[in-house]
């Protein structure tokens, strides 16, 4: 969220504000200036206190100069906006990559060494390069800190945003252009650390997941929720956009494949399939189309783990 | 006695043709009750519109689930859209006060095609009644927003095909419309109503029905693609199928933006002639009026990339995009220094059309002004897509058409029905309408500029008090808007006989009786050389 104490989270913060702040200036004054002379007209003009209208056809004068100076005025505002801008299609060539998969509806952000975590994690005073990857329908990538915003299209090329952020602390990270059911909790943060403790940070390949937990089931919950199982699959029985994964394990579900429609039963392989290749199976009642495959993204060791998790969920 | 004085005269409310009742209206080709068979549809969709968005708003008055399921509440935020667009604000001002007026502002006895002009209504209701199908039938109402953005109206299961085609068929309705007012403005004007001489609020309907003869086909041609791609998988959208979605938002805005204008146009056209009347005083700036409406008619066309400064388009395209979006407001801030300019020593009547005229000069400047930020490429990158672009256009289009669309009902009201209406409630209704409005869509600027998305079923608690003052806002709103239709409702039935000219305006509608007779005149009148619409001496 934006807040007028953090200021100058980013190296745009600036270049945004100055042209919103030269508009909103001119604005108000206008505002104000306009109507204060309404309203001065329809009191001084009254038909009681000026009974007889004088007729005015107009004035070429006055057209010209109302005409000119807005002109001017919003080549002004025109200035502003692309001076800030320019800078935001630039990347530096040294920036730090970081790729970001956005998808129905969660965030997820892989860095240069391959680790990758559900928050973004950046270190201070470094420019850094989001390549935005949307892996179903259009997501937008909004820092409202840093005032950037970059849609994320699927298939898009050279998508991509870029800045520096420059002060410590954690910021909100929202997806901005509609995505369907969840759109509103399809929401992360930005974690900005000194550079130091960023490096050993990444480094630590091993944190993708918390480093404290070491049973496999915990592992498991803790990997979906990274990549946002939960915020289509109720642990408790309710019914969203997919089938709930209360007492999955085991269970018989009608899945329909193709144009058929047959019974399985929930196992290794069935749940292994569900994940790489979701719309293979759908369980009757549910959409196909909606889940996109998440291979590439979940090693065997995760697999093992998320099934030891839902062998637990009852 | 006055009662029966309306009652005997045979005006066109009283006419009784070839059918009777209400076959009577639903088959009638006269351009009067054409006017109002599309002023009942309008309000009723109108009022459809606005339960669902005192239902968004209280869903919004607190985090979390308030009333509704997110799917609940992204159908609502879809339909309400689609209704309020497509069936209210683009036919509004044309389609109601349009039909009903443009003929006799020229002096003609009705529009160059009647029988169109009836099909043109007779498909706004066949594109109304599939909208609502596919809300009513189906997998569930469509979630897309009213952009229906691809690739995920590709995606989504909800019965998004009928609603569709009604905004395919609605689009029909309207090129009609634009077609034939087009021509009745060429060919019907009668004898001395030279151009020179015609009514502002005609020649906004003249620039409107030109966008909407060129601009709509567009976004017909568009969801027929749509349509071919969800029904047979012609790939022209979705990525998925080797389409682009990038193409669909340039489509969909090259025609939805100078929609924005077809909205508008007529907003002003109606202020442009409330204005002189009530001040009793010509018009300050006949020409440049004129010109800046066909400067707005002509630049709207060619502003459409700056819906899209975050959807990655060339650097070159952004500024391009973003300098005419600042050109193409400066024709507005002309017509509004010449409004004000027109109340400079005039003789004021300060009556209820010219508050809402006022009001709406407040609000628009207030949407126009916000609408520079969101035109500037820096504020934009913040600002897109954020609450701050709802207030901007609901600045806008319900600042500016609402308010010109109630003052223009105010204003003409004696003139259609005969009667008058209680001015105090008038008043009143206006007021808490105006409070209401203010305090609804203002605390979304500011939630905007915080950072918070538009189409967000919940949000964080940050965002609380803004959302709370905004969902009061709503309810005060309504609160004025019941008051002002129940006032025009019952004024209609039993409100005391108007005079012809009650607010002694000059336009030729003033010259006719009220409500008109069946062919507005009983001779075709002859504008003389020195007579024109704002000739006060």
């Amino acid at each position: 969220m934006y807040s007028p104490e953090v200021t100058q989270a980013s190296n745009f913060v600036q270049g945004v504000d100055t042209a919103f702040l030269v508009i909103l200036g001119i604005s108000f004054f206008f505002l104000i200036g306009l109507t204060a002379v309404m309203i001065y007209f329809i009191y001084r003009y009254n038909r009681k206190r000026n009974p007889v209208a004088t007729q005015i056809h107009g004035s070429t004068k006055l057209e010209i100069i109302w005409t000119v100076v807005p002109f001017i005025l919003t080549m002004v505002m025109f200035y502003y906006g692309w001076l800030g801008w320019k800078p935001m299609a630039k990347p530096p060539k040294d920036a730090m990559e970081v790729t970001v998969y956005g998808r129905m509806w969660n965030f997820s952000f892989e860095y240069e060494n391959g680790k990758r975590t559900d928050t973004l994690y950046l270190p201070k005073d470094k420019p850094v390069k989001l390549n935005l990857v949307a892996l179903d329908v259009l997501h937008s990538l909004y820092i409202p800190a840093f005032r950037v915003k970059q849609d994320m299209v699927p298939n898009k090329e050279n998508n991509f945003m870029w800045f520096v952020p420059q002060r410590v602390g954690t910021y909100e990270l929202y997806c901005a252009e509609y995505c369907g059911l969840q759109h509103s909790y399809m929401y992360s943060y930005v974690k900005v650390m000194e550079d130091s403790v960023f490096q050993s940070f990444i480094a630590d390949t091993t944190k993708v997941v918390a480093a404290d937990i070491d049973s496999p089931i915990a592992t498991g919950k803790r990997v979906m929720q990274n990549i946002g199982c939960f915020a289509c699959h109720s642990l408790d029985g309710t019914k969203l956009v997919g089938p709930s994964f209360k007492g999955i394990w085991g269970a018989e579900h009608t899945v329909v494949t193709g144009n058929e429609t047959r019974k399985v039963t929930v196992d290794e392989e069935y749940i292994k399939q569900s994940i790489f290749d979701p719309n293979a199976d759908v369980v009757e009642g549910f959409m196909k189309g909606l889940m996109v495959s998440y291979q590439g993204q979940l090693s065997e060791d995760d697999i093992a783990n998320i099934i030891e998790y839902l062998k637990t969920v009852q | 006695m006055q009662k029966e004085n309306v009652a005997n005269v045979a005006n066109y409310l009283t006419y009784k043709g070839k059918h009777k009742g209400l076959l009577g209206w639903v088959l009638s080709t006269d351009h009067k009750r054409i006017g109002l068979l599309y002023l009942y549809s309008i309000m009723t969709m109108f009022s459809v519109g606005v339960l669902l968005g005192l239902a968004m708003k209280f869903e919004l008055l607190a985090p979390g689930k308030t009333i509704m399921e997110a799917q609940t509440y992204n159908a609502t935020f879809t339909v309400h859209g689609v209704i309020m667009i497509f069936m209210v604000v683009i036919p509004g001002l044309p389609a109601v006060f349009g039909n009903f007026l443009l003929p006799i502002m020229i002096g003609a006895k009705d529009v160059a095609f009647p029988k169109l002009n009836l099909l043109s209504w007779w498909l706004y209701v066949a594109g109304v009644f599939l909208v609502l199908s596919a809300v009513i039938f189906g997998k569930g109402a469509p979630d897309t927003g009213w952009t229906f953005y691809a690739p995920y109206s590709f995606k989504t299961g909800t019965n998004l095909l009928p609603a569709i085609f009604g905004a395919f068929i609605l689009g029909f309705s309207s090129i009609l419309t634009g077609l034939n007012f087009l021509v009745t403005i060429h060919r019907m004007r009668c004898p001395g109503m030279k151009w020179s001489k015609l009514p502002l609020f005609v020649w906004t309907l003249y620039g409107t029905a030109w966008i909407q003869l060129l601009a709509t086909p567009v976004v017909g041609i568009t969801l027929v693609l749509v349509a071919l791609e969800r029904m047979f998988g012609v790939g022209v959208f979705d990525p998925a199928l080797g389409g682009d979605p990038i193409l669909y938002q340039h489509l969909f805005w090259i025609y939805s933006h100078p929609a924005v204008y077809i909205m508008i146009l007529p907003a002003m056209g109606a202020i442009s002639e409330i204005i002189p009347t009530f001040s009793q005083k010509m018009i300050f700036g006949y020409k440049a009026i004129i010109a800046s409406t066909m400067a707005i008619a002509f630049v709207g066309y060619l502003v459409w990339g700056h819906h899209m400064f975050t959807a990655g388009m060339s650097g070159t395209a952004q500024y391009y995009f973003s300098l005419l979006t600042f050109i193409v407001a400066i024709p507005s801030a002309i017509k509004v220094f010449n409004w004000i300019s027109t109340m400079y020593k005039g003789s004021i009547n300060v009556q209820t059309p010219l508050y809402w005229a006022v009001s709406f000069i407040f609000v628009f400047l207030i949407g126009g002004l916000s609408g520079l930020v969101l035109g500037s490429l820096a504020a934009n990158v913040h600002l897109h897509d954020t609450a701050f672009v709802v207030a901007h256009f609901h600045y806008i289009v319900f600042g500016g058409t609402g308010f010109a669309f109630f003052a223009a009902a105010h204003y003409w009201f004696p003139k259609i029905y005969g009667r008058m209406y209680d001015k105090g409630w008038a008043n009143a209704g206006w007021l808490i309408f105006f409070i209401g409005f203010l305090a609804l869509y203002t605390p979304m600027f500011y939630l905007g500029i915080m950072g918070m998305p538009r189409r967000y079923y919940d949000y964080l608690d940050d965002f609380h008090g803004g959302n709370i003052l905004s969902t009061f806002g709503s309810w005060i709103m309504v609160t004025g808007l019941v008051i002002i239709i129940i006032n025009l409702i019952r004024s209609a039935r039993k409100g005391p006989a108007a005079e012809i000219n009650p607010w002694r305006g000059k336009t030729l509608e003033w010259t006719v009786s009220s409500p008109p007779s069946l062919e507005n005149f009983d001779e075709i009148p002859v504008i003389a050389e020195d007579d024109g619409p704002y000739n006060y001496k």
